[in-house]
């Protein structure tokens, strides 16, 4: 247990020093603010593009460091050959991956948990500056907590996600690892269509396969409730729930395959 | 020892100052002689809104915010070009793409509808994609009374159907929550007699209930409108008047409000301020091209 906290902390050290992390977030924060000024082009939606806009860089950003950082957690160790120091010391295998994969976990908790604040700083800002008579005309008040159901979920995808990359990169080169774990999240965004799939292809067998894909990758569509957070629709805690629960499956599948896969993997 | 980096480091800062200079004395330049291509319609590559929704991955509200954006801009600049031929073809797509990525897009369906009905050239006038908007704004929130009062506006106001406007009205009005004056404006359309009363009224509910500024303000054009339709009406008879006397229509106002007989005290002005426009060949008075009322409904339909 001793060892994963080590690992994990140093990702997260390293994550620190990173600065490409930093001026990702500080990215989001900048959308998040310049969306005052995109919110001026259109008839009275500022605070819908505002929230809109927050979300979906908090999740786009997320999703780069997820993917990006997931992938090298292995692999720059690899070949930077630091990983024979580190499985030198009473390290195993499994704790390297785990360790690699619960400090990239906490770092994008912490990242978003930053982006929450700056988001909900900027609707405070618009909250205050916006005249009551025209508040009557917002879906749901601009500091609404319900959002935070919305980053709550946003951080499963993320932790879903980060998983696949590890996963990815313990068996291919990164590149390959990008573009799979890319597909992993497009595939998990299809995924009514893939199941609904017999109601535009005249096929007998290939609704079969799609369906089958359907129920083997995860399904993150039902984790994206930022529209209905948006226009103050009610997100059930019991959706959640089964939605986090099927991700948190998921991840420990991965993680268990990231683990069998690493400890075969020749490193010489 | 340090000058020598010092000095490099001057000249750098200096060449960085000279060639912001030049680079932006170019951009002057090259705007000014640039011949820029005549933009005419805006260019919608992906008509399919299930496409659209398709490639967004999660991201369709986002999505949705910017193609509401462009619907918006694309009705503003179009409204205020120039040109004779105005096209609003690609308005309804825009707003389609922008309600399929995000059904709950209330605006969308709200504003949409007065967009899409407002009378050439001012908009497309197209009541049947007004009403298209709003059915399926109805499907998605079946009991959003709203869109059953503005599909019956669009029928009263635009197409003058007060048989489908009443059925709209009355349809709405027994959805829960629906106002208490729904159901009464459904008899009122209904009434032979008192056509712009109801109109007001219509316009008048609008004004008052519509959440949104941008709604509420096409309303308070619409009384004006109705207003300008009334002081038209008015000043019809001082026209065949002046023509019973001189067997000629006016050649403008001023033989109204000076000459001999004085029929009018001051320039006729619309509400919003603007000096109607008067036929001399047929007599006829409109509010002005320039005017923000033009065109009036009665002279857009019939």
């Amino acid at each position: 247990m001793r060892s994963i906290a080590i690992i994990a902390g140093g990702v997260f050290r390293d994550s620190i020093r990173d600065r490409i992390g930093y001026g990702l977030v500080f990215f989001s924060i900048l959308l998040m603010a310049s969306s005052f000024l995109l919110a001026q082009l259109t008839a009275g939606q500022d605070v819908k593009i505002i929230k809109d806009l927050g979300l979906a860089s908090a999740s786009m950003i997320g999703l780069f460091i997820a993917i990006f950082f997931g992938i090298g957690l292995v692999t720059k160790e690899v070949e930077r050959r630091s990983i024979y120091s580190l499985l030198s010391k009473p390290v195993t295998r499994s704790q390297f991956v785990i360790g690699k994969y619960l400090g990239l976990v906490l770092t994008l908790l912490i990242n978003l948990s930053v982006m929450v604040v700056a988001f909900y700083a900027v609707l405070w800002y618009l909250d205050f500056t916006t005249l009551p008579g025209a508040k009557a005309a917002w879906e749901a008040p601009a500091m609404d907590p319900r959002m935070l159901k919305a980053f709550a979920l946003i951080g499963v995808e993320l932790m879903l996600i980060t998983a696949a990359a590890i996963f990815f990169s313990t068996f291919s080169s990164p590149f390959l690892s990008v573009a799979m774990t890319f597909a992993v999240y497009v595939i998990g965004h299809f995924g009514e269509d893939l199941k609904n799939i017999n109601s535009i292809v005249k096929s007998m067998v290939l609704p079969y396969i799609t369906k089958g894909v359907y129920y083997v990758m995860p399904n993150l569509s039902a984790l994206d409730v930022k529209a209905a957070v948006v226009h103050g629709l009610p997100v059930s805690g019991t959706s959640m729930m089964l939605a986090t629960t099927s991700c948190l499956l998921y991840i420990a599948t991965l993680l268990v395959g990231s683990i069998l896969i690493f400890s075969r993997r020749d490193l010489k | 020892m340090g000058t020598r980096p010092a000095k490099h480091s001057a000249v750098l800062w200096v060449a960085l100052v000279v060639l912001l200079v030049s680079a932006t004395t170019m951009q002057v330049v090259v705007e000014g002689k640039l011949q820029r291509p005549v933009m005419t319609t805006g260019v919608n590559w992906i008509q399919s809104p299930g496409l659209m929704r398709r490639l967004t991955f999660g991201f369709n509200a986002i999505w949705a915010d910017i193609y509401w954006i462009r619907a918006v801009q694309y009705y503003g600049s179009t409204k205020l070009s120039v040109d004779e031929k105005k096209n609003y073809d690609q308005l309804y797509p825009l707003l389609d793409i922008t309600t399929s990525l995000d059904p709950h897009f209330n605006i969308a369906y709200r504003f949409g509808s007065i967009l899409l009905s407002e009378g050439y050239p001012n908009g497309p006038g197209n009541t049947d994609q007004a009403i298209m908007l709003l059915e399926k704004g109805i499907r998605e929130m079946p009991n959003k009374w709203q869109y059953y009062h503005d599909a019956g506006f669009v029928e009263y106001w635009w197409r003058r159907d007060p048989r489908a406007s009443s059925d709209w009205f009355l349809r709405g009005a027994q959805l829960p929550g629906a106002p208490n004056w729904l159901q009464p404006l459904a008899a009122s359309v209904l009434a032979e007699h008192g056509e712009r009363e109801a109109s007001r009224a219509l316009w008048i509910q609008l004004a008052s209930t519509a959440e949104h500024h941008w709604i509420r303000e096409a309303a308070k054009r619409g009384l004006m409108q109705l207003d300008a339709e009334a002081d038209i009406e008015s000043l019809e008879p001082f026209i065949h008047k002046f023509f019973d006397m001189n067997g000629r229509f006016p050649k403008g106002w001023q033989e109204l409000t000076g000459g001999p007989v004085k029929m009018l005290r001051n320039l006729p002005r619309d509400p919003a301020g603007y000096i109607y426009d008067l036929d001399p060949v047929s007599g006829s008075v409109d509010v002005a091209r320039d005017s923000p009322l033009y065109p009036l409904r009665s002279r857009v339909r019939g």
